[in-house]
């Protein structure tokens, strides 16, 4: 790039490409600048696709290329195949799909990191001096450890969100296992790049290794904390593409690499910190495995209601305030329960939703699916805003969520979720909990909450509940 | 480039990254999670070169995957992340309708 502005001719390619790949960079941020807000999002994402564009279409101006026609052909397929499957993803599924996307990024950019490392060791076994200095060759390893780690830990995310992965694997010594996957990776990482490149066995070796090390690293961790390991792989996805973009000298990769690894980490941040627990208490802790037993046993028991009495219930009161969870998005119950929350709100009734920021799988779950519905922004309260409220609610109705309203986070240290901010929903005069059955929430932890005296459950799928509700609050007159 | 510049230009770039986030609200996590996923989709432009500059028939193929996962990756991520979106923009219009209290 330091080469293209002193090349004669003003239209060279190189110098095309690297004003396209600046302008590039200038709409990826402008374009995630823009989807910062909720009135400009939907035109950030437009502009950062006019600059994915710009410069695809540019690369193809790169001096010396050939396999245009493998290069078209990969494109074409992959963009059908990833259009086809993002076009009739369900809302619900969506941190899913953002997982499977994320580990394809992660593959490409190991895949680089691979033709590099593969052409250098097949070099140096014929004893053709070295191309790439040490400081390249580092990166390139580096890279390559990032993307194959994030692109096999992000297959076993997906694979458990989409239940094709029930099981949580741990065993003894799992750690030292895990440990001895990730350091034998850098280490032969190390011999590669002391030896430019060493041989195409070693080379297999560091990828071998580190994509084990993604797939072990991701197995002990429950499904609960699959958004914090999302984001941490989107971020992980980011680094590896930038590390890629210095030894291929690209710009553009350099840049937008290294945003999204910042701005992914800080988010990853962000979503472990609503947890109350650091990130490698989500990543090393195994957490979710003990918790039902040592936690202290919770007494009393659960009562159960009838829709038509809940009907009744919110028609005449004067403050509901609605709690949703995951449940409400297995259920598909978003636009029931909207339809439910108008009939209230025309009858006079204050409505709002309590949104807990790790409610769901993913940090802002709740929010899309709510958006979907087409409840508006200023119903929609987060945690901080709406805790203090809950005392002059009459009802609060949680609907398929459970560690996020759990008061045993407020008051048993034996509890592997003690800390954790929750919504105080058992301050309510009434909770009426939408739940499909008595059993334990996705963490397996006891909840209290469904044991208070002001508590009632109502059981059965989300949707259909609400749907009984809506009848219920029509029938109450 | 120099690695010095490099150096700079990666530090710039983690800044704005952490800057663009710090001020996003709850409500966009998600799509922003898609959207910052999206962007890193570029690595497509990395992968074509590596492919088009393979000679062997093992650089191929690992070329021909990398092109293959990369254009997945920017696709799939931009068209989940304008679907996430699009209902914003719905929400956002018929609030302005007046649909609340």
């Amino acid at each position: 790039m330091d080469s293209a502005l002193s090349e004669p001719g003003f239209f060279s390619p190189r110098l095309l490409i690297d004003i396209s790949y600046f302008l590039t960079a200038c709409l990826f941020i402008l374009g995630l600048k823009r989807m910062s807000s909720p009135v400009t999002a939907r035109s950030g994402i437009v502009w950062a696709g006019a600059g994915m564009v710009v410069a695809t279409l540019v690369s193809f101006l790169y001096p010396g290329m050939s396999n245009y026609e493998l290069i078209i052909a990969a494109i074409v397929v992959g963009s059908l195949v990833a259009w086809w499957s993002g076009k009739r993803v369900a809302m619900t599924d969506m941190p899913q799909m953002i997982a499977l996307y994320n580990g394809m990024g992660g593959g490409a950019a190991a895949a680089i990191a691979a033709v590099e490392l593969y052409r250098a060791a097949y070099a140096n076994v014929a004893g053709a001096p070295a191309a790439h200095s040490n400081v390249v060759m580092s990166l390139a390893v580096i890279g390559g450890i990032i993307g194959a780690i994030s692109f096999s830990g992000s297959l076993i995310a997906w694979a458990k969100l989409q239940g094709v992965l029930n099981k949580t694997v741990r065993f003894g010594g799992q750690k030292i296992v895990n440990g001895a996957l990730f350091l034998g990776s850098l280490a032969v990482g190390f011999i590669v790049v002391m030896h430019h490149g060493a041989d195409p066995l070693h080379v297999s070796l560091i990828f071998g290794l580190a994509l084990l090390f993604g797939i072990a690293m991701t197995l002990p961790i429950g499904g609960a904390d699959m958004p914090v390991v999302i984001s941490l792989y989107n971020a992980l996805t980011g680094l590896a593409v930038a590390f890629e973009g210095f030894v291929l000298d690209n710009a553009a990769m350099i840049i937008a690499g290294t945003v999204v690894g910042s701005a992914g980490t800080l988010l990853t941040q962000l979503m472990a910190k609503a947890m109350n627990r650091s990130l490698a208490n989500v990543l090393f802790s195994d957490f979710g495995s003990s918790g039902g037993a040592t936690a202290t046993a919770v007494t009393g028991s659960m009562k159960a209601i009838e829709a038509s009495d809940v009907g009744v219930m919110m028609a005449f009161a004067s403050k509901v305030i609605v709690v949703p969870g995951y449940g409400m998005a297995v259920a598909q119950a978003q636009h029931k329960v909207w339809e439910m929350c108008q009939l209230l709100i025309d009858r006079g009734v204050q409505v709002k939703f309590a949104i807990h920021p790790v409610a769901g799988r993913m940090p802002g779950h709740m929010n899309v699916l709510l958006a979907e519905a087409g409840v508006p922004y200023d119903l929609i309260a987060d945690l901080d805003e709406i805790n203090a409220e809950f005392e002059t609610a009459d009802v609060a109705l949680i609907i398929g969520a459970n560690d996020v309203v759990n008061p045993v986070a407020r008051t048993d240290k034996s509890s592997p979720i003690y800390g954790m901010p929750i919504l105080n929903a058992d301050k309510a005069k009434n909770v009426i909990v939408i739940k499909r059955g008595q059993g334990a929430g996705f963490s397996g932890i006891e909840n209290a909450l469904f044991f208070l005296d002001n508590t009632r459950m109502l059981y059965g799928d989300g949707q259909k509940a609400a749907a009984e509700l809506v009848n219920a609050i029509k029938a109450a007159g | 480039m120099t690695g010095i510049v490099a150096l700079y230009i990666f530090m710039l770039a983690a800044f704005t990254g952490y800057e663009i986030i710090a001020k996003v609200p709850v409500i966009l996590h998600t799509p922003l999670m898609s959207g910052s996923n999206f962007v890193h989709g570029i690595v497509l432009v990395g992968a074509m070169v590596a492919l088009g500059g393979a000679h062997t028939t093992l650089e191929k193929i690992i070329g021909f995957v990398g092109v293959l996962l990369a254009a997945g990756n920017a696709v799939g991520g931009y068209v989940v992340t304008e679907r996430m979106l699009e209902m914003f923009k719905a929400s956002g219009a018929r609030k302005k309708t007046g649909g609340g209290h």
